[in-house]
Parts: C-alpha cells; structure tokens; sequence
C-alpha cells in the first residue's frame, strides 16, 4: 500500500491542530483528523480540554496588555528620564 | 530575607502589561491607563531612593499607580456637580423618586462576575509573568493583542512554525500554571 490515507495522526500533530484551532485556524479537515486522533488518545484529550479552559479563561477575564509599539515609546520616554536623572 | 532591588531599565519588560492591565480595570481607557502607567514608571524614578526594598519591585509601584488612579479621579471629578450621579427624567410619566430603583437589582451579576473576572485577569497576569520573556511576548501578541500570525512572525523575525512552538509551549505552561486555582 503506497499511498496510505493519513487520518491517523501523531500526537504533536493533534497538539498542534487543538492550538490552532484555539485562534480559529484549523480547516475542517485537520479538525477531523483532531477529533478522531482525541477519540484513541488520553493525553490529547486532557490538552485538549486544559486548552479549551485557557482559551474561555482570557476571553472571559477580558485581560489586556499593552502593544509592543507602545511599549517601545514608553522604553524611549523612560530611559531618557533616566539619563536626565543621572546627569 | 534578601532585600529586593530595584532596576528601572527591566521595568516596561517586566511590569509594564500588569500595571496596564490593572488599570483598565479601573478606568476603562486604554490612553488614560496607558498614561497613568508611565507617570507611574516616572513617579518611581523620582523616589527611587524611597524604595527600602522591603517589598517587590511591583509592590511598590503598584502601591504608586493607585495613588495616581486615585488622583485621576479626583482631577476628573474636581468641577462639582460632575460627581453627582444624576437620573433624569425627561416625562412625567416615569418622574419621582421610586423604591424599586433603591433597592440591588437581583438579576444584576454583573458587578460579582467583574469582580471575579478581575481576579483571573491578576492570576492570567501572574502567570504569565512567569513565562520565558519570548514565550509570553508572543502568547501576548496572538492570544490577547488578536495579532495575525504574519505579523507577529514579521515583527519578531521569526517562522510561522516557530511562533507555533512557542506557543504551544506557552499554552501548556499557563495551562498548568491556572489549572491549580482556576479550571
């Protein structure tokens, strides 16, 4: 059998599958193959359902950080206080 | 017990999201907090020589930052009048003063579930400043900035399968790091 159909897939496949579709960007195929490789695997299952609560924990908890622009803004602003300070 | 130090440069790195976050829970403007961070960051520059190193680092300048929140509302509260929580009537009809609108709301959660979800925001935070700075940066820019993939890879310089490992290991260590208190 030369071509084999892959539906059986490794575990950091799956792992990787369940992260991506944490962000909605797993297609309907690789979903598939998740659920069927969850069916057989414990582990999988337990990553999968922590993941899943990690996900609804921050979408719920509404967290909020600053982005990486403002950050860099705020470092300039700082580090010439600093300067001035040490002067 | 070892005296805690004190290092302005590492501060926007290591606190800067968990100040920031803490204040949008409490003013609900992201310029506003944003600004009140960095007073905040200035402040402690200022008194630098006040810290005893008793306390954390974060300690302290949280224990600053509510100061300048508080002096927030006070600014934005100081023309009177403005204070005043008002209802206005504008009709007849529904005009006076009613006992149903004195007593709590029993269908009115909202007030326990912020509180609650305050408290997951800390410990989210808490968590995540236990990452790798790498790991929580980009877990940061994909799970609560919504940034695409694409534009994280570009601003970190980094392979989609990269950012995808990073945060995979990320996921699993705030996974754990939550499952004690929160799932």
């Amino acid at each position: 059998m030369s071509k084999k159909i892959n539906i059986f897939i490794p575990c950091d496949e799956a792992n990787h599958i369940c992260d991506k579709s944490q962000y909605n960007e797993a297609n309907i195929w690789e979903k598939l193959k998740l659920t069927l490789h969850l069916a057989i695997c414990k582990a999988c299952r337990r990553y999968s359902k922590n993941n899943g609560k990690l996900t609804k924990s921050i979408k719920k908890s509404h967290v909020d950080c600053l982005t990486p622009e403002c950050k860099e803004i705020m470092k300039k602003e700082l580090e010439q206080a600093l300067k001035t300070k040490e002067n | 017990m070892p005296k805690h130090e004190i290092h302005p440069d590492q501060w926007i790195d290591l606190y800067a999201d968990y100040l920031f976050n803490y204040t949008i829970t409490r003013v609900n403007d992201r310029e506003i907090a944003q600004d009140l961070v960095q007073d905040t960051f200035f402040a402690g520059l200022k008194s630098m020589k006040n810290f005893k190193g008793e306390a954390s680092e974060r300690t302290w300048l949280v224990s600053i930052l509510k100061r300048k929140i508080i002096d927030h509302y006070r600014k934005i509260n100081s023309n009177k009048g403005k204070a005043e929580v008002r209802v206005q009537y504008n009709d007849t009809e529904t005009e006076g003063n009613w006992l149903e609108e004195r007593i709590a709301d029993p269908f009115d959660k909202t007030a326990e579930d912020s509180m609650q979800n305050t408290e997951l925001g800390n410990a989210i935070h808490n968590c995540l400043s236990k990452l790798p700075y790498k790991q929580a940066s980009v877990f940061k820019m994909k799970t609560i900035l919504n940034y695409e993939t694409e534009v994280i890879c570009n601003e970190l310089n980094i392979t989609a399968s990269n950012l995808w490992v990073i945060i995979h290991r990320a996921r699993t260590a705030m996974a754990d790091c939550l499952k004690e208190n929160w799932f």
